[in-house]
């Protein structure tokens, strides 16, 4: 299963992932030109259920790949996929140009694949430095002596937020303290710092406010500059455009193409995600039941 | 600080929320200087014991008052001794509401374990420290148990706590009568080892002439290595963060379940610690002793800062929640009054506790440090 696909890469979608790969030369993948993650062509069902169907996507060192689209179109499946929660059952899974079969995200994370998800994984009444180590607390000391190293921790802390941009007035303060645009850019330091390569970032800006939103958006920007490649998932176009290199759009499970941002414009996008054909029908329908 | 307009020494609403992006690069490592002023302060009031800590000092300041002989060093003792082995449960009892659970079995394994001990001891002859072993390895065992059925079935611990409570209860009556034909188990005093293991669980020391049970050492040594615990490992860590938020914790790769199972074991190792206490300070046990302990574990933690929903407590608070427990009791006692009382004050000590608890955490969720 996890060797060559099962089909070949879609039409629609691997033409706009293949312009889209060539534009940008990908620094990732030990000098063989592979994208960091690339999906052909997947498939998830549930049963009876096809949760995502014959989905291509391509995601890049540097760049920001955004998927969109509207509940139940099948995000959260191919987050699932990506992060290593769900395998596929149809198409393949490349890392780098290898095709990969997770068998749960702790081996996704060991290849620097990270998930920010909503819930942000973050324990509010605790300390932003003992959420930001939690799980991989630094120590110091031998056997029963075995301490926090809370020293190194705190400042490491600070320091990791402090590159991502983000200054905090004290790193001793409760995460339920922070406002919601500050915990989504904790999560985010975090990952970067434990060593993402990939981030996917589950909605990061649903529930906030515009301001807010902005905030997470530059640090999004500042880990591509990183050299992170982002999967930025949103409903949201206006959230997407300014960061994105790349749009896959969803819906009800399957690709309704994948656009490089050369081939997509903002007006074009938000008509797509705002329902397309089927809101002007819509339009129509009301505006003839108006008239008579 | 990119917060141009406020300026640094002048902190205000709008500067302190805001994660900003700092291009000038002021976001280093070290303190920074919009929270210097009024911070020691703060952190003390939002410490979760800092309720426990006034509530032991007017508890302390009323019986000394109303009470003669409260203060003396006999006095003290006497108090300290009631406190002690409450005090040991609370801690443990702290650390697994701190992690989220609770144990109703932790007041009558006290019971069980005493049993056990006394048992091997004085009907099958075993010298006193392998009987010490094997009611020890009971007690962690069924500690296991307990976290295992609430982690693996993820029903509520009050509830899976509750059924061995009421299994250990029956259990401790049944075998009791079996093998005894009475609900006591006595004869300690003559057993192989109890002069060693005395010692060790149930000794006095002089201390200003007078003398201190050991278990109050006891109290006081698990109550100062829970607080290191919490505050300085990566256990303790787990702990708040299994409490706080069990899913996020396990998605940043923390070990929920081996946690929140070690922590049963740890109350159940507690019970096991008091019941030898008792039965090598008593000599005796009776068999449906322990029963209604559990709830004045949960008390004194609560008095001590724990949140029942979990995430949230201290240790230091639980010991000190138990001493009011113990002031108070033996204070009434001290005054010359009816011991009823005291369940009156124990009522309102409670409400008072936890209304100071719940603003003080309001106080430190809202605060910006």
């Amino acid at each position: 299963m996890t060797n060559p696909p099962t089909r070949p890469p879609a039409g629609q979608a691997g033409s706009g992932e293949s312009a889209a790969g060539a534009s940008k030369a990908p620094p990732s993948g030990p000098g063989t030109g592979a994208h960091l993650l690339e999906l052909r062509g997947v498939g998830k069902r549930f049963g009876s259920v096809i949760a995502l169907d014959d989905v291509s996507v391509t995601v890049d060192a540097g760049e920001v790949t955004c998927v969109l689209g509207d509940n139940g179109a099948g995000k959260s499946t191919f987050i699932k996929i990506l992060a290593g929660v769900h395998a596929n059952d149809s198409g393949s899974y490349l890392v780098e140009g290898a095709p990969v079969r997770f068998a749960s995200p702790r081996h996704a994370l060991d290849r620097g694949i990270a998930t920010v998800y909503q819930d942000l994984a973050v324990v509010p009444l605790m300390s932003v430095w003992r959420n930001f180590f939690l799980g991989s607390e630094p120590r110091k000391g031998r056997g029963p002596f075995s301490r926090l190293d809370i020293a190194t921790a705190r400042a490491t802390t600070r320091r990791a937020l402090s590159d991502m941009g983000i200054d905090l007035r004290d790193v001793e303060q409760p995460v339920g303290t922070l406002s919601g645009g500050e915990r989504q850019c904790v999560a985010i330091a975090r990952a970067v710092h434990f060593g993402a390569r990939v981030l996917i970032l589950d909605e990061p800006t649903a529930a906030l406010g515009v301001k807010q939103a902005g905030v997470v958006l530059r640090y999004i920007a500042r880990a591509r500059d990183r050299g992170l490649g982002v999967v930025f998932i949103t409903h949201n176009p206006h959230h997407a455009y300014p960061v994105g290199d790349r749009f896959l759009l969803l819906n009800r499970g399957r690709s309704q193409g994948c656009f490089g941002k050369s081939d997509i414009t903002l007006a074009e996008l938000t008509r797509q995600m705002a329902g397309g054909a089927e809101l002007e029908a819509l339009a129509h329908e009301l505006d003839a039941e108006a008239k008579t | 600080m990119s917060t141009s307009g406020t300026t640094p020494s002048a902190p205000t609403e709008e500067a302190a929320g805001r994660a900003v992006p700092a291009p000038s690069g002021t976001g280093g490592p070290g303190p920074d200087e919009r929270v210097a002023p009024a911070r020691l302060v703060h952190r003390l009031l939002i410490r979760p014991e800092l309720g426990s800590l006034i509530g032991a000092v007017l508890v302390m300041g009323f019986f000394g008052f109303v009470a003669d002989g409260f203060f003396t060093a006999a006095g003290a003792a006497t108090w300290l001794d009631d406190s002690a082995t409450l005090g040991i449960m609370a801690v443990a009892v702290a650390l697994l509401m701190i992690g989220g659970e609770f144990d109703l079995s932790a007041g009558v394994m006290t019971a069980s374990t005493a049993l056990i001990t006394a048992m091997l001891a004085t009907r099958a002859g075993w010298s006193v420290w392998p009987a010490l072993a094997v009611s020890l390895l009971f007690a962690l065992a069924v500690g296991a148990l307990n976290g295992w059925l609430v982690v693996r079935t993820g029903l509520p611990s009050f509830i899976i706590t509750l059924g061995t409570f009421l299994a250990l209860q029956g259990l401790n009556l049944g075998v009791t009568r079996h093998v005894t034909n009475s609900v006591q188990v006595s004869g300690m005093r003559s057993t192989d080892g109890y002069e060693s293991a005395g010692r060790f669980f149930a000794s006095t020391m002089a201390i200003a002439g007078t003398e201190i049970q050991v278990s109050v050492l006891w109290w006081l040594v698990l109550a100062a290595l829970a607080t290191w615990l919490l505050a300085r490992t990566r256990f303790g860590n787990w702990i708040y963060a299994v409490g706080g938020a069990p899913i996020s914790a396990r998605n940043v790769g923390v070990p929920v379940d081996r946690t929140k199972i070690v922590l049963f074991m740890t109350t159940a190792g507690a019970g096991w610690l008091v019941g030898s206490i008792n039965i090598l300070r008593y000599t005796s046990v009776q068999a449906n002793q322990g029963i209604g302990l559990e709830f004045q574990y949960i008390i004194a933690a609560v008095i001590g800062g724990c949140l029942l929903t979990g995430g949230y407590g201290s240790a230091i608070g639980a010991a000190v929640g138990a001493l009011i427990f113990g002031m108070a009791r033996q204070g009434i006692v001290y005054a010359k009054w009816n011991s009823d009382w005291f369940q009156l004050f124990l009522g309102v000590m409670l409400l008072a506790a936890v209304l100071v608890n719940n603003s003080f955490r309001r106080r430190a969720e809202r605060s910006r440090r």
